[in-house]
C-alpha cells in the first residue's frame, strides 16, 4: 500500500492555565492514497487539534512535543515555515466547519480562489480564471461564470460550502482535511455536499481526513475508522467491521445512544459523565470512569493494543488474550431499560390548537421604510397537541419552525390565524391576562451557551420564572416557620435533583457547566413553573451524541412522570423518530405532511418528506444500496416563494400545475394527511381539523 | 474658634459620593454572594497595586475637600471673630511651606538660583546681571557652588532612610493584624507574605507602598529647603499645584461621570430595547447633540454662567465659591455633552443582548421589562460602562484642558492639570525651556489614569463569573495572566475544559 500520510505518536499540548491540556496524546495514524479515513469522536476530544497539528496551524498556545508527520515520506514537522507554505494548499488543504465564517466577506469568490492558484502556480489571469472557473463547476455551482465574481453573503450556506471545496480543490491537494464539513447544514444540503467531496475524490484520486462526531456520515462516507477518544485513538477499523461489530466499549455505547425507531419504548443507553479534562494525568483507561465493563485493571493500568481481527484494532483490557479472564467475549449486551411501558395517553384533551397561524415580517426600504414586501416565515399552519403527547415539528432551516415554536408562545405577534390554548385565545391577548398562562406553555432553546444569563446564579435563573409568575411553592402552608428564601431553595433542589443535578450547584454561573448540563438547567427552569406543554426548538443540536441521549432520555422520563406535552422541533429525523407521536413535515412556512408518526415515517407520501428521509445518513445499511433522493438547489426565499407548489423547483415529480396552485388537502388517511398534487384532492377544504 | 468650615458645592456632592459608596460596600459586605466577586478583586497583583496608588491620590483628593476659612488675629467691632476671605483647605495647611515659599520666577527643580537672568543692584551701586539666588530654594545653604549637591544627596538619603522606616512600621502594623486575625504569629505572617501564599496579594501593596513611601520620604525631605518640581512664571511652587490639581481631576472625573452615566444609561437601554419609535426619538436627541460642537456648546453654558456670576456677586462669599460652582457647571455641562458616545454604545449592546435567548426566556415567563433591564441587560453591559467610564476619565481631564486653553474651562483662580498644561504652551515656547510644568502635569496625570485603568481592568475581570481569577497560592502571576487571556479571548475553546468538576471551588457561598 502506498502510504500518503503517516503519523507517528504525535503529542500536542495547548498552555492554558495551571496544567497544559494534553489535547493530543501518542496519537498514530496512517492514511492511504485516495482513500477515506474518518476520525470519529466527541468534541473536546482532540479532532480538530490533530487536523490543526497536521496543517502546523496551532494557536499561539498550542505546543506539538514530539511525534512526526510524515507526508509522502518527508516529515513535514521538520519542515521550515516557507517549505510548510508550500505544503498548505498544494498538497493538504482543509475545509471547515461553518462555511459561513470560513470565506472573506469583502473578497469575491474568485478572487479568493485566486489567491490559493497564486500562492502555488504560476498562471497568468486568462488561464487563472478559467481554472476558477473550472473548480466552481466542478463542484457544482450553476451559472459559475457569473457566481464566482460575487461575495460570499450572495451564496447559500450549501454553496459556500462548495465554493470552500472549490478553493481547497484549487492547489489539487493530495490530502483534504474536513472538519466536520457538513455540521453546519441541513440534511438535505449535506447529503449533497457529501455526495460531492466522494465524487470529486474519485475523480482526483484524493484522500479524505473526515472529522466528524456524526456515525452516519462515517458510515456514508469513510472507509477506515478511527474512534478518537480524550486524546487519543482507541480503536481503529475499517468501516465495514467497525458497523458490523465495534469493539471498544466507547463505541458500542455510542451506537447505543443513537436515537431511533426500534428504540422509542426504551430508554437509550447513556455514557454517564462527560469526557474528561485532558489537563489530568490518566494512569488508567480513560475511558474507565464511563465504562460499563470497566475491571480492576482499567483504573490503573494503560491498555495497550490489541489485534481482533485483520485490520481491526483495539485499546482496551477486555481484549487482552493474554488474560485471564473466563468470559472474555461476547461482551455483555447492553440491556436497555425499558420505560415505564409504552406511554398511555391519559385523559385526552386537546391542549393547544393552532389554527392558520401566520407570521410575516414586513420587508422596509428606503427612506420612509416603506414596506415592500413580506417574508412570509410562518404561512397558515394547522396543528394540534394532545395533553401528554408528543408533536415533533420537522423541516430545514430556514422553513420557519422556529417561528411557529415562538409565535405559539406569542413571543412573536403573529400576523394571522389563532393558537387556542385549553380554549383560551392567545393572539391578541393582553399582557397581563397572557402572564397567567405563561406557566403553562414553556420554550427550551436551541444554544445552552446562550440561553442561560452568564451574570446569573442558578438559583436566580430559576427563581426568576417561579417569582414572575408568582407560582404557588408546595411546601408554604405546612411550615409557615421557615424563611419564604429557605422554601424556595428547597424548591429549587428538587428541581435541579429532577434534571439530574445535585442541589449544590444551584449557587454556580452556568459557565462552569458543560453544554448537556446547562440544557438541563434550561428545562429545569421550565418546569419551574409547572407547565403542561414544552416546546422545544432543538434542545439536542448543539450537543454530542452520549449527552443527546441523557436529554432525550429525561424528557421522556419528564413526559411519563409528569405528564407533560412536548411541541418538539428539529431537522434531526432519528430523534423524531425516538420520541414523537406526531410528525408534521414543514416546508417553507407552510406543513406538506402530518401524520402519525409511523405513517410517516413507514409510507411517506410528499417527495419532500421522502427526499427528507432519504437524505438522512443511516448507519444500519450497507454502503449506499437504497436510493438517494437528490433534492436539487437550495430552499427559496420566503420572501418570495415559487408560485404554486412551493416544493416544486425542487420535486423530482413536477408537474405542470404544480407551476400554477398550491395543493389542497389530500386525506391519506383519518391522521395522515399532504399537500400534494399527486394525490387526490378535497375540491373544498373546509377548515380541516388538525 | 480659630476657623469656619466652609462646605463648598462641589464638596457636598464629593461627601455625598463618598457616603454613597459607603452605604454600597456596607450593602455588599453583608450579602456573601455580591461580596464574593469583589473579594476576587483583591486577588489581582496588578489591580491592588494600581488601587493603593489610586487610594493616595484619592486621600489627597480628600485632604483638599475639606475647606474651611481661618480666624484673623483682630476682631470687628462687634467683638467678632473675623475669617479670612481666603478658603484654605486641609491640604493646604498640611503643604504650608510650598503654598507659602513663593520666588519671584521660574526656577527649575531643586535649583537655588532663578532660572532667568536679572539685573541687580550691588552694594556698590554697580549692577550686575546674574542668576540671582532664590528667596527660599536653598537658602540655607552658604555656599552654593558646593553645598548643593552634596546637601541633595544627604537629603535624599535621610529621605529614603525615612522612607523605609515608614514603610517598616506599616509592615509591622499589617502583619500584626494579619496575625491576630488569623491567630497564627508573626513570623509565619511575614514569611505568608512574602512567598505569595496571601488570598490578598499582599506582596504586591507592600512593593507599591515602598515605591510611595520612599517617594514621599524623599519629597518632604527636600521640600523643605527646595522647590522639589520647580517653580512656575509668579514663582509658585510646581508640586503644590500638582497637588492641588489632583482635586479638580477627581471631581471633573467622578461628577462628570455621575451625570452622563443615568442619560446614557436609561436612554441607551431604552433605545435598544424597545426599539421602534422610541429608538428613534433618543437617535434623533442624540444625534442632534452630537452634530453641535460641543466646544461651543460649553463654551456658550460657561459665559452664561460667568455672566450670571458676575451680575450676582452678593450670592457668593468667597472667590473660591465663585470658582467652585464655575467648576460644578462645568461638569454638568461636560457631562450633558459627553454621554451620547457611552450611549450609543450601550444602545448597539443592547440590541444585541435583546436578542438573546436567555432574554426570549425571560419573555417566556412574562417578566416585566423593567425587571429585564435591570437583572438581564444592565449586568452584561456594566463592563461597557466601567471601560467607557474610565477611558472618559482621561478624556475629561484632557478636556478640561483644551477648555482652559480656550478660556472657558474652570476659573482661573484655580490650579487644575488644564491650566498648567495651558501654561506650559508659553512656556514651551521659551529659550531656554521651562519643561517641568508640564513634565510634573504629565507625570501626575498619567499616573492618575493609568492606577485607574489598571484598578477598572481588574474589577471588570473580577464581576465577570466567566474568567476565573487566581486561587490563592498554587501559581505564579505569569501563568494566571496567561489563563486569563486565554479565556478572554477564546471562551469557545475553554468551554470543555471548564467543566463544573474542575471549577467546583469558586462561587460556593460562605454559609
Amino acid at each position: 500500500m502506498n502510504t500518503l500520510l503517516e503519523i507517528d505518536n504525535l503529542k500536542t499540548i495547548l498552555h492554558t492555565g495551571n496544567n497544559p491540556v494534553r489535547a493530543v496524546d501518542g496519537l498514530s495514524i496512517k492514511i492511504n492514497k485516495g482513500e477515506t479515513y474518518a476520525l470519529l469522536g466527541e468534541s473536546g476530544c482532540g479532532k480538530s487539534m490533530t487536523a490543526l497539528s497536521i496543517m502546523r496551524l496551532l494557536p499561539d498556545s498550542g505546543e506539538i512535543l514530539s511525534g512526526s508527520i510524515k507526508l509522502s515520506g518527508e516529515d513535514i514537522l521538520q519542515l521550515p515555515e516557507t517549505g510548510m507554505r508550500r505544503i498548505r494548499g498544494k498538497q493538504i488543504s482543509m475545509i471547515f466547519q461553518e462555511p459561513m465564517l470560513s470565506l472573506n466577506p469583502v473578497m469575491t469568490i474568485a478572487e479568493q480562489i485566486d489567491e490559493v492558484l497564486k500562492q502555488h502556480f504560476k498562471l497568468d489571469n486568462k488561464s487563472a480564471q478559467n481554472r476558477i472557473l473550472e473548480l466552481l463547476g466542478q463542484v457544482g455551482i450553476p451559472d459559475a461564470q457569473r457566481r464566482m465574481h460575487e461575495y460570499s453573503f450572495q451564496f447559500s450556506g450549501g454553496m459556500k460550502q462548495r465554493a470552500m471545496i472549490a478553493m481547497a480543490l484549487a492547489g489539487q491537494p493530495e490530502l483534504l482535511i474536513a472538519d466536520e464539513p457538513t455540521t453546519a447544514l441541513d440534511v438535505t444540503i449535506q447529503a449533497q455536499v457529501l455526495d460531492l467531496m466522494r465524487e470529486i475524490q474519485q475523480k482526483n484520486h484524493m484522500a479524505i481526513l473526515l472529522i466528524t462526531h456524526d456515525l452516519g456520515v462515517v458510515s456514508e462516507m469513510a472507509q477506515q475508522v478511527a474512534v478518537m477518544y480524550a486524546g487519543e485513538i482507541i480503536e481503529h477499523t475499517s468501516r465495514k467491521l467497525f458497523f458490523a461489530q465495534a469493539a471498544h466499549p466507547y463505541s458500542q455505547q455510542l451506537f447505543a445512544s443513537l436515537p431511533g425507531k426500534q428504540k422509542r419504548f426504551q430508554e437509550l443507553a447513556v455514557i454517564s459523565g462527560t469526557v474528561p479534562p485532558l489537563s489530568r494525568q490518566f494512569t488508567g483507561c480513560r475511558f474507565a470512569d464511563r465504562c460499563n465493563y470497566a475491571i480492576e485493571r482499567c483504573h490503573h493500568t494503560i491498555p495497550q493494543w490489541h489485534e481482533i481481527a485483520d485490520n481491526h484494532r483495539v485499546r482496551c483490557h477486555l481484549y487482552d488474550a493474554s488474560a485471564e479472564f473466563a468470559e472474555k467475549k461476547p461482551l455483555p449486551e447492553i440491556i436497555p431499560k425499558a420505560t415505564a411501558a409504552a406511554p398511555q395517553s391519559q385523559a385526552n384533551g386537546t391542549l393547544l390548537q393552532v389554527n392558520h397561524l401566520k407570521v410575516h415580517f414586513p420587508i422596509r426600504k428606503g427612506f420612509f421604510k416603506r414596506v415592500v414586501g413580506h417574508v412570509m416565515a410562518v404561512d397558515g399552519v394547522s396543528l394540534k397537541i394532545t395533553a401528554g403527547k408528543t408533536l415533533a415539528l420537522v423541516g430545514e432551516s430556514g422553513c420557519g419552525k422556529t417561528t411557529v415554536g415562538k409565535s405559539i408562545l406569542q413571543l412573536i405577534s403573529p400576523t394571522a390565524g389563532s393558537v387556542r390554548y385549553n380554549g383560551y385565545e392567545l393572539v391578541d391577548m393582553q399582557r397581563q391576562q397572557l402572564r397567567q398562562i405563561r406557566s403553562q406553555l414553556q420554550f427550551v432553546f436551541q444554544d445552552p451557551y446562550s440561553s442561560l444569563n452568564p451574570r446569573m446564579r442558578i438559583i436566580d435563573i430559576i427563581l426568576e420564572g417561579m417569582n414572575a409568575l408568582n407560582v404557588e411553592l408546595p411546601s408554604t402552608t405546612k411550615q409557615s416557620t421557615q424563611s419564604n428564601a429557605s422554601i424556595q431553595e428547597k424548591a429549587v433542589d428538587t428541581l435541579l435533583e429532577q434534571v439530574g443535578l445535585p442541589g449544590e450547584t444551584k449557587w454556580r454561573y452556568p459557565h462552569e457547566f458543560s453544554g448537556g448540563q446547562r440544557q438541563r438547567i434550561a428545562i429545569a427552569r421550565a418546569l419551574a413553573v409547572n407547565p403542561k406543554l414544552l416546546i422545544c426548538d432543538e434542545p439536542t443540536s448543539a450537543l454530542d451524541i452520549s449527552v443527546q441521549a441523557q436529554i432525550l432520555n429525561l424528557l421522556k422520563s419528564l413526559q411519563n412522570n409528569l405528564g407533560l406535552a412536548y411541541l418538539f422541533i428539529t431537522h434531526n429525523i432519528s430523534v423524531v423518530e425516538y420520541l414523537a407521536d406526531e410528525i408534521a413535515v414543514m416546508y417553507l412556512g407552510r406543513i406538506v405532511e402530518y401524520g402519525q408518526i409511523e405513517e410517516v415515517i413507514e409510507n411517506p407520501r410528499h417527495p419532500y418528506t421522502e427526499a427528507l428521509l432519504s437524505a438522512v445518513p443511516r448507519i444500519d445499511k450497507d454502503a449506499a444500496e437504497t436510493v438517494m433522493i437528490q433534492l436539487k438547489g437550495d430552499l427559496p426565499s420566503p420572501a418570495a416563494p415559487p408560485t404554486g407548489c412551493h416544493f416544486h423547483p425542487r420535486c423530482p415529480h413536477a408537474m405542470p400545475v404544480c407551476r400554477q396552485a398550491y395543493p389542497e388537502l389530500s386525506t391519506i388517511s383519518p391522521t395522515h394527511i399532504t399537500h400534494c398534487h399527486l394525490y387526490s384532492q378535497e375540491k373544498h377544504s373546509t377548515h380541516h381539523e388538525h | 474658634m480659630s476657623f469656619k468650615p466652609v462646605i463648598l458645592w462641589t464638596d457636598a456632592l464629593v461627601f455625598l459620593l463618598v457616603f454613597i459608596i459607603s452605604v454600597v460596600i456596607w450593602y455588599v459586605r453583608n450579602n456573601p454572594h455580591l461580596s464574593a466577586p469583589w473579594k476576587r478583586v483583591g486577588h489581582s497583583a496588578s489591580g491592588m497595586s494600581a488601587f493603593t496608588v489610586l487610594l493616595v491620590f484619592i486621600i489627597i483628593g480628600l485632604l483638599d475637600t475639606l475647606h474651611f476659612r481661618p480666624a484673623l488675629d483682630h476682631k470687628n467691632l462687634q467683638g467678632e471673630t473675623v475669617y479670612s476671605v481666603e478658603v484654605l483647605s486641609v491640604l493646604d495647611v498640611l503643604v504650608t511651606p510650598l503654598r507659602t515659599n513663593v520666588e519671584k520666577t521660574y526656577s527649575a527643580p531643586l535649583a537655588t538660583h532663578l532660572y532667568a537672568k536679572e539685573t541687580i543692584d550691588m552694594p556698590d551701586g554697580s549692577q550686575v546681571r546674574t542668576f540671582s539666588r532664590l528667596e527660599y530654594g536653598g537658602s540655607h545653604l552658604q555656599n552654593p557652588e558646593t553645598e548643593h549637591i552634596p546637601d541633595i544627596v544627604w537629603r535624599i538619603t535621610i529621605g529614603i532612610g525615612l522612607g523605609i522606616f515608614v514603610w517598616c512600621l506599616l509592615h509591622a502594623v499589617l502583619c500584626l493584624l494579619m496575625a491576630r486575625r488569623s491567630n497564627s504569629r508573626f513570623k509565619q505572617c511575614i514569611e505568608a507574605v512574602w512567598q505569595r501564599s496571601t488570598e490578598i496579594p499582599w506582596y504586591a501593596i507592600l512593593i507599591t507602598l515602598a515605591i510611595l513611601s520612599v517617594l514621599i520620604g524623599v519629597i518632604s525631605m527636600l521640600a523643605v529647603h527646595y522647590h522639589v518640581l520647580g517653580t512656575d512664571k509668579v514663582g509658585q511652587d510646581v508640586l503644590y499645584q500638582s497637588l492641588k490639581s489632583i482635586r479638580i481631576a477627581l471631581v471633573i472625573g467622578t461628577l462628570t461621570t455621575l451625570i452622563m452615566l443615568p442619560f446614557a444609561l436609561l436612554l441607551g437601554i431604552t433605545a435598544g430595547y424597545f426599539r421602534g419609535w422610541i429608538d428613534d426619538v433618543i437617535q434623533y436627541i442624540y444625534t442632534t447633540l452630537n452634530s453641535i460642537p460641543s466646544v461651543l456648546l460649553i463654551a456658550a453654558t460657561v459665559l452664561m454662567m460667568q455672566v450670571y456670576i458676575e451680575t450676582h456677586p452678593e450670592l457668593f462669599e468667597t472667590i473660591a465659591a465663585r470658582a467652585d460652582i464655575r467648576l460644578l457647571f462645568l461638569c454638568v455641562i461636560l457631562g450633558i455633552t459627553s454621554w451620547t458616545s457611552l450611549c450609543r454604545l450601550l444602545r448597539g449592546e443592547t440590541l444585541k443582548l435583546r436578542e438573546m435567548e436567555y432574554i426570549q426566556a425571560a419573555h417566556a415567563f412574562g417578566v416585566s421589562h423593567w425587571r429585564i433591564i435591570t437583572r438581564h441587560i444592565l449586568p452584561n453591559v456594566m463592563y461597557i460602562v466601567l471601560i467607557a467610564t474610565v477611558m472618559d476619565f482621561s478624556g475629561l481631564v484632557l478636556a478640561e484642558a483644551v477648555l482652559s486653553y480656550v478660556g472657558v474651562g474652570v476659573d482661573p483662580s484655580m490650579i487644575s492639570f488644564g491650566t498648567m498644561i495651558n501654561a506650559a504652551r508659553l512656556e514651551m515656547a521659551r529659550e531656554p525651556m521651562v519643561w517641568w510644568a508640564l513634565l510634573s502635569a504629565f507625570a501626575f496625570m498619567l499616573t492618575l489614569v493609568l492606577s485607574a485603568n489598571l484598578f477598572a481592568d481588574a474589577v471588570q475581570k473580577a464581576l465577570d463569573p466567566r474568567i476565573r481569577t487566581n486561587t490563592p497560592g498554587n501559581n505564579g502571576s505569569k501563568t494566571h495572566n496567561k489563563q486569563e487571556s486565554a479565556a478572554a479571548n477564546s471562551p469557545v475553546t475553554t468551554r470543555p475544559s471548564t467543566t463544573a468538576a474542575s471549577n467546583a471551588s469558586v462561587n460556593k457561598p460562605t454559609h
